[in-house]
Formats: structure tokens, C-alpha cells, sequence
């Protein structure tokens, strides 16, 4: 009797049959487009030469087949116990299987007792995530795949998450970087994703299985794998059938454990699926009839600016472009604003390419009449586009969207942009930025993330989005990341959406991630009463409408809603009042040549992944640099980064370098993170004055992250935490036998919070990683509770433990209890007096000064990826939220303030209202569930009293395009700032007279 | 509406006005105990109501009113609040609302602020918010409760326990679908009039209500099919929250799985004795240490009642002590491991493994800080120690699918029917 093995994954469905030798008789793998039941008809219709009127076993399993299972009564098997069937049948010697499907990644360890994994929630896919990215590079996968062999070097793009990920990918094609590099980099991340997110703490060794799609199909992926894990040939086996592996486990599974029907039965059952399942959505349809439709299209065709024929215009022009993060918008603008060429593109990866060709275009057109008086240019490809031609002006992006939406409506108050990759909302307040919100990277991919579900369906864009007008059951699909969205899809398709449902529950859920999680709004009020909306992704009706219809209120889209950034440099272009513009003739044009190659700096410890950009043979561009150093530019002074300051201070507790013989009690390890890097002064002082050496683990970087990535537990922790592995895996590594890392329930009271706790990693991580690191089983790993917050009874409780410990006597401890507390209470006044001085000097040389608040382990250069540096290269003092944090009033806050570090960044953030020249900027670790309580307070402290409020991200990300926008508009809305109110003050002096 | 007194801090107190005219307005989590706290509360002369109200809506509005990084029980509790405040049921000038805070190092103690943000933000700050807690937080001239009020929670909380705990492992044997939840509404009202009289709460009232539940639940008929027993541990709220865990035990039912829900007291107890180890570990004060150590002993003497009463029954599996239980966590970590579940939830984990009940379901939210330690962070431990453990841990959140933690959980009954087949 046959067995047939059904695998319905979120993309493919897989049908195979076995024969009672479990020969293969028939497999067929196809995609299923959304359209589950159809396609599973069809290919169970194709093998009925083999089976008709036989009776045969019969399993389903696969991510989309347990509605299939449930509604047509056919025997649900698990996916990942599909596979173990399989392996365990065909390959019985080996140790682990990894298997990456559509979205889904799983790890069994056979050795011992069996154990499967599969990836939790927040791990996002891994085969829809490769898709993803090809679409992001304008590649197929198949090519994606093939560059990705002749890579030269591997980028450290984010693996956590597929948002994440493009996050650092964007940036990087921007800049010129090599496509088979980045490609390569991809599959790195799926890689570096399966290992951190699956062994968790589990070494993957031995044989070892590779399974589903992706690995079947992309050669490059194997190689990473193979590479990464350092298997030889022996001990990674492909198999031949890999793609439809987990059907033939079904098919094993079947033939034990599923009674026998008969095939016509089987075919019926899932033909009448259907029927059973039910699907009810509570949202109302986007329009109600047509005629609503046309009114709504009407209303918005009135925000327009008028064209004008470029053949017969004569006079200046103004060019702008704004390189946006996946498309490039372009757009020559007469003297009167109108329209003269625009241009809109998806960028291919390289927007230099499309503006060589498109100035090629424009210049011809141009003739003699024509001057170009001015060219600016915006957007994530700014420097690279200025740069390359020669452009007159960049302007950070937000305020290019500001120009832009004043030009449709001076009174404008609110603007919301949602680009391919990108959210931005701005509050206008007297014509100048009052705040800012870019979306976190969690809940990006907003528009691209439609174009890519759209192909995935099979359909373009607009012809997908057009589905969604009339959709009668729009599906509720929440409002988190993509991740989360596409799982949501693959269950509304379960119960039976259809498509026109998903197209406008799709639409509906980036309009709510917009104003939910990036804005946080309640209301249209809350925005603004005159609110403009633009970026490609506004252009699509569904999208507009289901943001009006969440408002209920009535909103601006200019008919150049994709083309506002180019258009608003244009008008700045001609705000520049130039007569020529400098940019690059049609004869320069004709001798261009582009050429691109990446490098790492070795200035410093950032080691920063440069892209060197060559333009013919004379000019050069460097991109990706944090600071000025490696393009050989000198300061006149030396930079004021307290940053810095604080992590030199803190290195020189290091005593490796000398003789142990010299201490008494030996050498004492410690691993310098989380709660380390502020107690460091107060151990340090212990354990010298006791007699200990001290060995600090060494500065921390991206390949000691790696080093303790496999015993990671827990994948939504945050990096600081993360980064413990690698730091006590390098301590271990330097040889020390003694590892000292407490837990630290309390911190600290500084009097002027309810409690001071330390956040719940912060105090018992080594507990974590005293279970998880098999290594520290063989050093001594001492994690006792301690309680600093009560000098007296530490004295006590440290004699017991050291006591027993090391053989400490009373006295002793006694004394390093004291220097302990002095050298603490030192290193305190020691900052404070730090940052009193760098102030001061700020102050002389007029600069403006930024409060960097955060963690103090914030001041680790893996964990900020150099945001200190940059900031230092605006010419910006920077100084740590402890250094002022004492200066200010004792406030109220209204959550509770009971962690002594939060406390810190309240009364920093009160400061800073206090003090014109400076303003703060909160660093806050992506997974810190407590700053989501704390950044909405210190955001209320600041606003309340005119302050800007920038948060900044911070992950395994390391790419710092994102934050330099942050930066940058901070810095100009400071600028505005102060004219609007220098401005004021004339206008008032002039009403006094 | 009652005159609104605000103390020096501009929190606004429930007034002993309040207490006569308004209602106050309890979230849901554990339906069975609190049918009966409300119940007490009722008689101390509160007019108490636990909410009702589920589904999306009650998702959305958490959504829209707290910021949505937080934990998703903080966003479920506030969405539930500030759903029913919207739906008109209530009239808004007499209605209090009351919310649990544990004063942890977890974000969790800070629902109630996160709750006043909220109704700042719908413009409903006029409604008091009132704070239950060991700690002495947020003190309200109206809200005080009594030993004798304190005691009869005790009580009802002992009570839900056994309720629950004997349904739980009579449900999915029952000849007649439905005995158990009838036998749940027959206890609930009998115990709740009983809540009427002072005397029924004398210890050997106590005790007889014990035997008398266990007697009546050991009476349904059951079948003696096995079936495989499937724990759920977790943070708190998901663990025990309907609405939180998507229906957890109902998918473990429909599965053929008996689902083994450890009870509230250890939690209780757990919080108490935190009080006295931070004691012994930092320092302080030693009677408020003897104070705690003898609410403990009387939480804990109730608890072993308890068993006492399900251990005359050899059908039915009884609870360990919570000494028994917290001596399972000491190879893992230490016992000043508080915040959250702390060292609670590693041990309850232990605890099922050890006594013959390796499937585990751990709950928690997304992102939740102290499960990253004490969850997900001691698994592997937990296997090494014990090569059976088989354990699944998902996140739940706003964003997660049902389909997803579902497939998740099937993965870890898959491995658990294989081995309940071969025995």
C-alpha cells in the first residue's frame, strides 16, 4: 500500500509518495500563492494515475496544513516530528538536523534525548526573508544566490530579525557596497539567526542534516553553514530530496500510524474542505460603493502643483533629488514651481546609476534655455549622491518633507510619510520641527513590506492595493512588525480570506502600526488640525483611505505624495539664490565612471566597514566612517566625549599585564558589562585593597559577541545581555580560573527615587550564565547576592562569603569594604566634576552640548556601535546623563521610579530643560522592557518644557545611517529653534519701541 | 460624584464617601478566586465587580491607550479597564477601579501608573485608582482592609485552588461533559453564601469545606483512560489568564491532555517569604522578618490543609508544600531571585518534572525581563538535570497568532504522545 505525505508550508505545497519499501514514487513541490486548498486539489490530482481505487495512508503536516487537517479529517502530524521521522528512517547516524522553511526555523538534536526546536516568534522567516531581499536588491533568488559565491567579504548584518536586517542592508547598498558582498552577508545572517536563535546554549557538532527549501535551492546558504559550523563534507549531508523531506516524513509517519482510505475518499475530503471553515472580521469595508470612491478620489486630485512643458520653458531650474531607501525621486522645478521632469524609481540597489541616466536624459532636454541654478539633494543616499555630481546642497530629509508640505498648506502642523522602508511624522509648531518620530526598527518595512507580499501573491503593487478597496471583510491582522503580520496572513488564509481581505487588512495595519506604535496617538487632535500625508506609500488609495477612516478626519495628500523629498530640495535649491549650479556638466557627465570597494578602518576599535566610492579618476568617497579619522581630517581640538572618558577610566582597572605572583589572593576575573560597568570603581577598590589581581575582560566587539553566541537562551534579550556570553567566554579565555560577577538585586540609593532596583537581567544575568555556559563549570563562577545599598551589612555578608572563599580575615575585608565605598563615592564626584569641566570648555568654545543618557553600560562601544563618536564629529560636547543628573530640582515623576538608574536619566532629562545649550539624546537598547516606561516619561519631561526629545535605538545593528538622520534633524530643529524665537524677540523689541 | 481629595503627591484617593456610592472595578485572571475575593470584599462593604469583558476589543484598547512595548498583561488589565469604562455600562462619576501591585524590581509594579496615564489620556483622571499590595504603597482612606477581610481572602484563595485543581484533573476523564464546571458553580455559590456569616470561617469550618469539595469532586464519575499531563507555568497573569494565554487549557482539553496548572498560594506564599530571605541576604529589620515569618506559616499551615484534604484520595494528585517545592530551585539559583516569578517559576518546573509530569507549556509574555532568566534562561539547565524534560516556552503578545504558539505547542505534545505511547 502507497503512503502519501501532504506538506503545506506558508509558500509551497509538497505531495509525495512513498511505496511500502519507502521508495519514492511521485514528489511534486510547487507554490501555492495563497490559494491552500486549490493547489493541494491539484497536485493530489496529478498522482491519481498512480493510486485510483487503491486504498492508501494518508498524513498531513506543514506550517498552513493544520486547517487543511482539521477541515478535510486527515491526520495532522506536526512538521518538525515529520522531519525527525524522516532523518531517523533515512539517516540514522545523525546528531542534529537544521531545517529553514517560508518562515519558519527548527533545530533537532538527536544525540541523547531527542530535542526540537523551532524559532519563536520575534525570529522571523527565514525563506520569505531571503525573498525579501533579493526584491531589495532587484534580484532573483537564484542570482541573489549566485553573486553571493564570488563575495570578497561578509558584512555583519543584524540576525535577529528580517527587519533588522534590512535595516543594515539598505544603508550599506547606498553606499556603494558590493552586491555579491551583501549578498553573501544575507545568508551569513540566516546563518548567524539559526545559531543564535535555535542551539541556544546546544553546540550543533556531529552529523548533521540540512533541510527545506531555501537550503536545498541556494548553494551559498550551504556554504555559510558548512563554513560557519566547520563541518566537513562527511558531516553535512544535503539530501537529494531536501524540499520535500517533510512530506516523505508525513508519508513514514502515515504508514504507521493512519488508517487506510481510499484515495477518491481523500481527494473528496479536501475538495470539501472548504465549507467548514468559517472566517469573520469585525472591520468595516474601506468604501462602501463606488460612488464614495470617486468622491474620496476627487478630494485628494485637488493637492496638485501644475506641470509645466520642459520643451518650452526657458529660464533657471531647479533639480532635486531625494535618494530614498529603495526608490530614487527626482524633480526639475521651474522658477514658479511647476513641474518641469519628475522622476520616480525603484533605486535597483545603486541610486548613482539612475541619476547619471537620468541627468543624461534631462540635460539633452534642456537646450539653451535652461539653466540649472541649483541642485540639493535629500534622502539615505545624500552624501553618496552629493558627492558623486557635485550637488550644491544636501538636506537632511526631514526638513526637505517640511519645505515640501508648507508649499500645500503654510498652516500645515502635522506631517506623515511613509516611504518604502521608512516612517517619519513630524509636529510643526511656528513653521519649524517641533518633534520628530521615525519608526523603531521593530516596526519598519512598511511599504516595501506590501510590495513584497503583493509579488509574493503574485500580483504588482497597485494592482494588489486596488483589491483592497472594495474588500468586504477587511482581515484584522494587529499591529506589530511584518514578522508577526505575515503569520497573521498565513492564519486569516486558514480560515479562508481572501485576497482582496488580506489587501486591505494589510493596509489597515500599516496605518495603525503608524499611528499606534510609531506616533502613539489617540486621536486626529493629537496629530494636528492640518495634517499632510505623503511617500510612496501613500499613493496607494487603500492605504490613504484606511488612514482617514482610523482618524475619522480628512487629511492632504499632494498628488506628488512620492515625490515630496525631491521637491522639497528643489525649493531649497532655489532658496540657495545661486546663479549656476556647481553640479557636474553633460560633458563631465560623459566621462563618469562609478566604481565601488569596501574596506575595514583600523583607527580604532569601532572598526567601521568603509565603502571607498571612486568617481572617475580624481574624486573620492568614503561612506560608513563614524568619525573623521580615516578621511585624514585633523581637529583643532581634542574631541569632549565623556563616552570615552568613562570607558578609559574604567579600562585601567585592568591588572593582566601584571606579575600574580605579587597578590596575595591570586587573580580574581571580571567581566566588564551590564551592572560591572558602574560598579567596577567599587570592586576594583575591593579587590586591590584585599590583594587581588584584577583581569578585565577585554573591550568588547562584534567577534567576542560571537564567541558566547551559542549559549544564548533567551533571543528577545537585550544585546548588553547578549554580549555577557562572549564577555566571560573571553575572560575563560584569558586564562583566569576565578570569575567574579554578583547579583545585584539593588543598586545603589541615591535618595531621590521610590526604590533602587536593578532591572531584573541586570540582576540575576549571572545566574543565566552560570546555567547555560557548560564552560564555567570548570572555573570558579562566583555570582553571590550582595546588597550594596547597606554599607554596614555588607561588611558583614562580604567577611562570610570572602571568608570562606578566599581566607580573607575580618580586618581585611574591613578595610576593602571602606575603599570600596571611597573609591565608589570618588569616581562619582569624579564625573560630576568631569562633566562640570567639559562643560565648561563647551561653553568657551561655543558648543552645543548633548546629554547621552542611558545604561551606564551604554558607554560600551559594541553596545553603541560609536553613536559617541559621531555625535563628536558634529562638533557636539558629550556628556553622560550621571554627570548632571544631581544638578537638578528633585522631580515627581508620574510611574514609578524605582530603579536607581532610570532615576538618573528623569532628573538628567529635568536638567536639560534648564539649560539652553543643551539637549538630550536617550540611548535605549532594543528588549529593554523598562524603556518602554521610562522613554515616555523623559519624553514628557523635555516636551513640557520646549525640549526636543531623540531616542535612539540601539541593537546588533551597527549601521548608524538612521541615527545620523536623527542627529542631523535635531541639530537643524535646534537651529530653527532658535531663529524662530531670535525672531520673536526682534519682532517683541520692535512693538516695545 | 464624590468630592475628589487628592493627597501631597496629586494622587487621587478613594474616599470613604467613595466607598459607599462607587463601584469599584476588578480585571480578570482567575475566574474561580476571584468570584469569591469579590465576594469578600462585598461583605467588608465594597461594592466590587470582576470584569467580564474579552475578546479584541479589549486588545485594541490597550493597544490605543498604553504604550505598546509594554507587557502585554499590563496592556490586556488596561485595555479591559478602559474597555468597559468606554462601553457605557458604568456610570463614570461613581466608579473606582482596583489593581494589584506586587512592589518588584519587574516593570509589572507599574500597571497602576501606566493605568493613570491612561485615564489621563481619555480624560477620565476624575476616576480613582485604587492599589491592592502587601507593601504599603498608595495608602486610601476608603480602601482599608481588615484582618478579618485579609483572612477570608486567604480563604477564598485556598478555596479556588482546590476548586481548581480538582477540576483540572477531573475534566478530562468526566463521563458526563460538563459535571465539573457544574460541580465549580455548586461551590462557588455554596462557599460565597457561606462568606455571609462570620462563624463559617473558623479553622474547622475551614477544614470540613476542604474535605467536602474534595468528596464531592472525587464523586464524578470518571473513566480510567490515561491521558497525558501537560503543565503550564509561567508569568502569572499569562499563565492563569484566559484571555492572556488564548485559551490555553481549553486547546490542552481539546488535545486529549489533562493540563496541570500549579496553584495561587505558592505565589502568595513566595511573595511573603521574599520579604524575610531579602532579610537574610541584605540585612533589616528582624521583627518585621518574624512578622513575615508568621503570615507565612499560617499561609503555608492553610496549603497543607489542603493537601491533606486531596491526599485521602489516592485518585487524585496533590500538590507539594511549598517547602518541598522551594528546595528544588537551590542547585539553580539563589532564593533572593524575587522579581517576577522569580525562583518560583524554575521550581514549579522542577517540581512537575520531577513528579512525573515532563510536558510543560512556560508562558510569558513577549520580551518578559525576569522570565528571561528564570524561563527561558533555565531550560536547558532543567535538561541537563533531567534528559526528559520537555518543555516549550511561548510568548504572547498582541501581534502573535494563535496558529503559531499552537504549532509550537503540538511540537512538545508530539514528543509527549510518543512517549506516553510507549509508556
Amino acid at each position: 500500500m502507497y503512503s502519501i505525505g501532504i506538506d503545506v508550508g506558508s509558500t509551497t505545497v509538497k505531495v509525495v509518495v512513498l511505496n511500502e519499501n519507502h521508495e519514492i514514487i511521485s514528489r511534486d513541490y510547487q507554490r501555492h500563492l495563497s490559494k491552500v486548498r486549490e493547489k493541494t486539489v491539484e497536485m493530489l490530482s496529478a498522482v491519481k494515475t498512480l493510486v485510483q481505487g487503491q486504498e492508501i495512508r494518508v498524513a498531513i503536516t506543514g506550517s498552513a496544513g493544520l486547517g487543511v487537517a482539521q477541515a478535510s479529517q486527515i491526520e495532522f502530524v506536526q512538521e518538525v516530528f515529520a522531519s525527525a521521522k524522516a532523518v531517523e528512517t533515512v539517516y540514522p547516524e545523525t546528531s542534529a538536523v537544521i531545517e529553514l522553511g517560508g518562515e519558519d526555523a527548527k533545530i533537532i538534536f538527536f544525540e541523547g534525548v531527542m530535542e526540537e526546536r523551532m524559532n519563536g516568534s520575534c525570529a522571523g522567516g527565514t525563506g520569505a526573508f531571503i525573498d525579501q531581499m533579493a526584491t531589495l536588491l532587484d534580484k532573483s533568488v537564484t542570482e541573489l544566490d549566485d553573486l553571493a559565491m564570488n563575495a570578497e567579504r561578509i558584512y555583519s548584518i543584524a540576525s535577529r530579525c528580517g527587519v533588522f536586517a534590512k535595516t543594515d542592508i539598505q544603508p550599506l547598498l547606498n553606499q556603494g557596497a558590493r552586491k555579491e558582498d551583501v549578498a553573501a552577508s544575507i545568508f551569513q545572517a540566516v546563518v548567524d539567526q539559526t545559531i543564535a536563535g535555535l542551539a541556544q546554549g546546544r553546540k550543533i557538532k556531529g552529523q548533521v542534516v540540512f533541510l527545506g527549501g531555501p537550503l536545498f535551492f541556494f548553494k551559498a546558504l550551504r556554504l555559510r553553514f558548512k563554513e560557519t559550523l566547520n563541518l566537513s563534507d562527511d558531516q553535512s549531508i544535503f539530501p537529494e530530496n531536501a524540499d520535500v523531506f517533510v512530506a516523505i516524513g508525513a508519508a513514514l509517519y502515515a504508514e504507521e500510524n493512519t488508517e487506510a482510505i481510499r484515495y477518491e475518499t481523500l481527494v473528496d475530503r479536501v475538495i470539501h474542505s472548504q465549507s467548514k471553515i468559517e472566517y469573520s472580521s469585525n472591520i468595516k469595508p474601506l468604501f462602501d460603493s463606488e460612488a464614495d470612491y470617486q468622491a474620496f478620489i476627487s478630494r485628494h486630485n485637488q493637492a496638485t502643483v501644475s506641470s509645466r512643458d520642459i520643451n518650452t520653458y526657458s529660464g533657471k531650474a531647479y533639480l532635486g533629488v531625494d535618494a530614498g531607501s529603495t526608490t530614487t525621486k527626482l524633480v526639475l522645478m521651474s522658477e514658479a514651481h511647476e513641474l518641469l521632469y519628475p522622476y520616480y524609481a525603484s533605486n535597483k540597489g545603486n541610486p548613482v546609476v539612475l541619476v547619471q541616466e537620468q541627468l543624461n536624459v534631462i540635460y539633452p532636454l534642456l537646450g539653451d534655455r535652461i539653466t540649472i541654478a541649483g541642485a540639493s539633494v535629500t534622502g539615505y543616499g545624500e552624501d553618496l549622491i552629493k558627492n558623486a555630481f557635485n550637488f550644491d546642497y544636501g538636506i537632511v530629509e526631514t526638513m526637505a518633507h517640511l519645505r515640501a508640505a508648507q508649499f500645500f498648506n503654510p498652516e500645515t502642523d502635522f506631517i506623515m510619510d511613509i516611504g518604502g522602508q521608512d516612517m517619519k511624522c513630524f509636529k510643526i509648531a511656528n513653521g519649524t520641527i517641533d518633534s520628530i518620530m521615525l519608526n523603531e526598527a521593530c516596526s519598519s518595512g512598511c511599504g516595501s513590506f506590501i510590495e513584497t507580499f503583493a509579488r509574493s501573491l503574485g500580483y504588482q503593487t497597485p494592482e494588489f492595493a486596488k483589491l483592497g478597496l472594495f474588500a468586504r471583510n477587511p482581515v484584522d491582522l494587529g499591529s506589530r512588525c511584518t514578522v508577526f503580520m505575515n503569520s497573521s496572513v498565513k492564519q486569516a488564509q486558514k480560515e479562508g480570506a481572501s485576497v482582496e481581505d488580506i489587501s486591505a487588512g494589510l493596509s489597515i495595519s500599516v496605518v495603525k502600526n503608524a499611528l499606534y506604535k510609531v506616533i502613539r496617538a489617540n486621536s486626529a487632535e493629537d496629530l494636528g488640525h492640518h495634517i499632510v500625508v505623503q511617500g510612496g506609500t501613500f499613493l496607494n488609495d487603500t492605504i490613504l483611505r484606511s488612514f482617514e477612516t482610523e482618524l475619522k478626519t480628512e487629511v492632504i495628500r499632494p498628488a506628488i505624495a512620492g515625490l515630496m523629498g525631491a521637491f522639497g530640495a528643489a525649493l531649497v535649491a532655489q532658496e540657495l539664490q545661486l546663479e549656476h549650479s556647481t553640479m557636474l556638466s553633460a560633458h563631465d557627465l560623459e566621462g563618469f565612471t562609478h566604481t565601488s570597494q569596501s574596506t575595514t578602518c583600523k583607527l580604532c576599535t569601532n572598526h567601521c566597514s568603509l565603502t571607498i566610492n571612486q568617481f572617475g579618476d580624481k574624486r573620492r568617497f568614503i561612506s560608513g566612517n563614524r568619525c573623521e579619522r580615516p578621511l585624514g581630517i585633523k581637529k583643532a581640538h581634542e574631541p569632549l566625549n565623556m563616552f570615552k572618558y568613562k570607558l578609559d577610566r574604567m579600562r585601567r582597572y585592568d591588572q593582566s599585564k601584571q606579575d600574580e605572583s605579587e597578590f596575595k589572593y591570586g587573580t580574581v576575573g571580571i567581566p566588564f558589562g551590564l551592572n560591572m560597568t558602574e560598579n567596577l570603581p567599587f570592586w576594583g577598590s575591593f579587590f586591590n585593597t584585599l590583594g587581588c589581581r584584577i583581569v578585565l575582560s577585554r573591550p568588547s566587539n562584534r567577534a567576542m559577541y560571537r564567541l558566547g553566541q551559542y549559549s544564548i537562551p533567551s533571543d528577545t534579550v537585550c544585546y548588553p545581555a547578549k554580549l555577557m556570553h562572549g564577555i566571560v567566554e573571553d575572560l575563560m579565555n584569558q586564562g583566569v580560573t576565578r570569575i567574579f560577577y554578583p547579583c545585584l538585586p539593588y543598586n545603589f540609593d541615591e535618595k531621590n527615587s521610590d526604590n533602587h532596583y536593578n532591572c531584573p537581567v541586570v540582576a540575576y544575568y549571572p545566574e543565566l550564565l552560570r546555567a547555560n555556559i557548560e564552560r564555567l563549570e570548570s572555573v570558579e563562577f562566583m555570582e553571590p547576592y550582595f546588597g550594596l545599598h547597606r554599607p554596614e551589612d555588607f561588611k558583614v555578608k562580604a567577611y562570610d562569603y570572602f571568608h570562606e572563599r578566599l581566607g580573607c580575615s575580618k580586618e581585611e575585608i574591613n578595610a576593602a569594604c571602606d575603599a570600596a565605598y571611597a573609591g565608589y563615592e570618588a569616581y562619582r564626584q569624579e564625573i560630576q566634576d568631569v562633566g562640570q569641566a567639559y562643560i565648561q570648555e563647551a561653553r568657551e568654545r561655543n558648543m552645543p552640548i548633548i546629554v547621552l543618557a542611558g545604561r551606564p553600560y551604554h558607554i560600551d562601544s559594541e553596545i553603541n556601535h560609536g553613536i559617541d563618536d559621531l555625535l563628536v564629529s558634529f562638533d557636539l560636547c558629550v556628556i553622560t546623563e550621571d554627570a548632571v543628573s544631581h544638578l537638578s530640582e528633585p522631580i515627581r515623576v508620574h510611574v514609578l521610579n524605582q530603579w536607581t538608574y532610570h532615576s538618573r536619566l528623569y532628573h538628567a532629562a529635568n536638567y536639560v530643560t534648564t539649560q539652553p545649550d543643551m539637549q538630550l539624546v536617550q540611548l535605549v537598547s532594543f528588549g529593554c522592557g523598562i524603556d518602554a516606561i521610562t522613554t515616555d516619561e523623559v519624553r514628557s519631561i523635555l516636551q513640557s518644557k520646549g525640549k526636543f526629545y531623540t531616542q535612539l535605538k540601539i541593537d546588533e545593528i551597527n549601521n548608524l545611517g538612521a541615527v545620523k538622520i536623527r542627529i542631523r534633524s535635531l541639530l537643524s530643529a535646534v537651529e530653527r529653534q532658535k531663529l524662530a524665537i531670535h525672531a520673536q524677540e526682534v519682532n517683541h523689541g520692535r512693538a516695545l519701541v | 460624584m464624590a468630592e475628589l481629595l487628592y493627597d501631597e503627591n496629586g494622587r487621587l484617593l478613594f474616599t470613604e464617601e467613595m466607598k459607599e456610592n462607587y463601584t469599584i472595578l476588578i480585571p480578570q485572571m482567575l475566574p474561580v478566586h476571584f468570584k469569591m475575593m469579590e465576594k469578600c470584599l462585598a461583605k467588608s462593604g465594597f461594592n466590587v465587580e470582576t470584569l467580564t469583558n474579552d475578546g479584541r476589543e479589549v486588545v485594541d484598547a490597550g493597544l490605543k491607550y498604553v504604550h505598546n512595548d509594554t507587557c502585554y498583561p499590563a496592556l490586556l488589565v488596561i485595555g479591559q479597564f478602559m474597555d468597559a469604562l468606554e462601553s457605557g455600562k458604568y456610570d463614570l462619576n461613581k466608579t473606582a477601579l482596583l489593581i494589584t501591585q506586587t512592589g518588584g524590581g519587574c516593570r509589572a509594579s507599574n500597571y497602576i501608573h501606566l493605568l493613570r496615564k491612561a485615564l489621563t489620556k481619555a480624560g477620565l483622571d476624575y476616576i480613582p485608582v485604587v492599589s491592592l499590595n502587601l507593601s504599603g504603597l498608595d495608602k486610601n482612606p476608603g480602601f482599608k482592609l481588615s484582618i478579618k477581610l485579609l483572612i477570608s481572602m486567604v480563604f477564598a484563595m485556598v478555596y479556588g485552588d482546590l476548586i481548581v485543581l480538582l477540576a483540572n484533573q477531573v475534566r478530562p476523564y468526566e463521563l458526563n461533559p460538563g459535571d465539573a464546571d457544574r460541580m465549580i458553580v455548586k461551590w462557588e455559590d455554596q462557599l460565597v453564601k457561606q462568606f455571609d456569616h462570620l462563624r463559617n470561617f473558623s479553622n474547622m469550618k475551614f477544614r470540613k469545606n476542604l474535605a467536602s469539595i474534595t468528596q464531592d469532586f472525587a464523586a464524578i464519575p470518571v473513566t480510567r483512560t490515561k491521558k497525558v499531563r501537560v503543565g503550564i507555568v509561567g508569568e502569572i497573569y499569562i499563565k492563569y489568564s484566559p484571555l492572556g494565554n488564548n485559551n490555553l487549557e481549553d486547546f490542552l482539553l481539546a488535545e486529549g491532555c489533562e493540563p496541570v496548572v500549579p496553584g495561587l498560594i505558592d505565589f502568595i506564599i513566595f511573595k511573603i517569604n521574599n520579604r524575610i530571605v531579602d532579610i537574610d541576604v541584605y540585612g533589616g529589620n528582624k521583627w518585621k522578618q518574624r512578622l513575615m515569618l508568621v503570615l507565612q506559616h499560617y499561609v503555608e499551615k492553610r496549603q497543607k490543609e489542603l493537601i491533606a484534604a486531596v491526599s485521602k484520595y489516592p485518585d487524585f494528585h496533590a500538590p507539594e508544600t511549598f517547602e518541598e517545592i522551594s528546595s528544588r530551585v537551590d542547585d539553580y539559583m539563589g532564593r533572593a531571585n524575587k522579581m517576577g516569578e522569580g525562583w518560583l517559576l524554575t521550581a514549579e518546573m522542577l517540581d512537575l518534572v520531577s513528579n512525573g509530569i515532563p510536558n510543560i507549556v512556560c508562558a510569558q509574555p513577549f520580551g518578559c525581563l525576569p522570565n528571561h532568566i528564570v524561563g527561558k534562561g533555565m531550560i536547558r539547565a532543567i535538561r541537563n538535570n533531567h534528559p526528559d524534560a520537555n518543555i516549550v516556552s511561548i510568548d504572547y503578545d498582541p501581534g502573535a497568532t494563535r496558529i503559531n504558539q499552537e504549532n509550537r505547542i503540538k511540537l512538545m505534545l508530539s514528543t509527549a504522545k510518543k512517549k506516553f505511547a510507549q509508556g
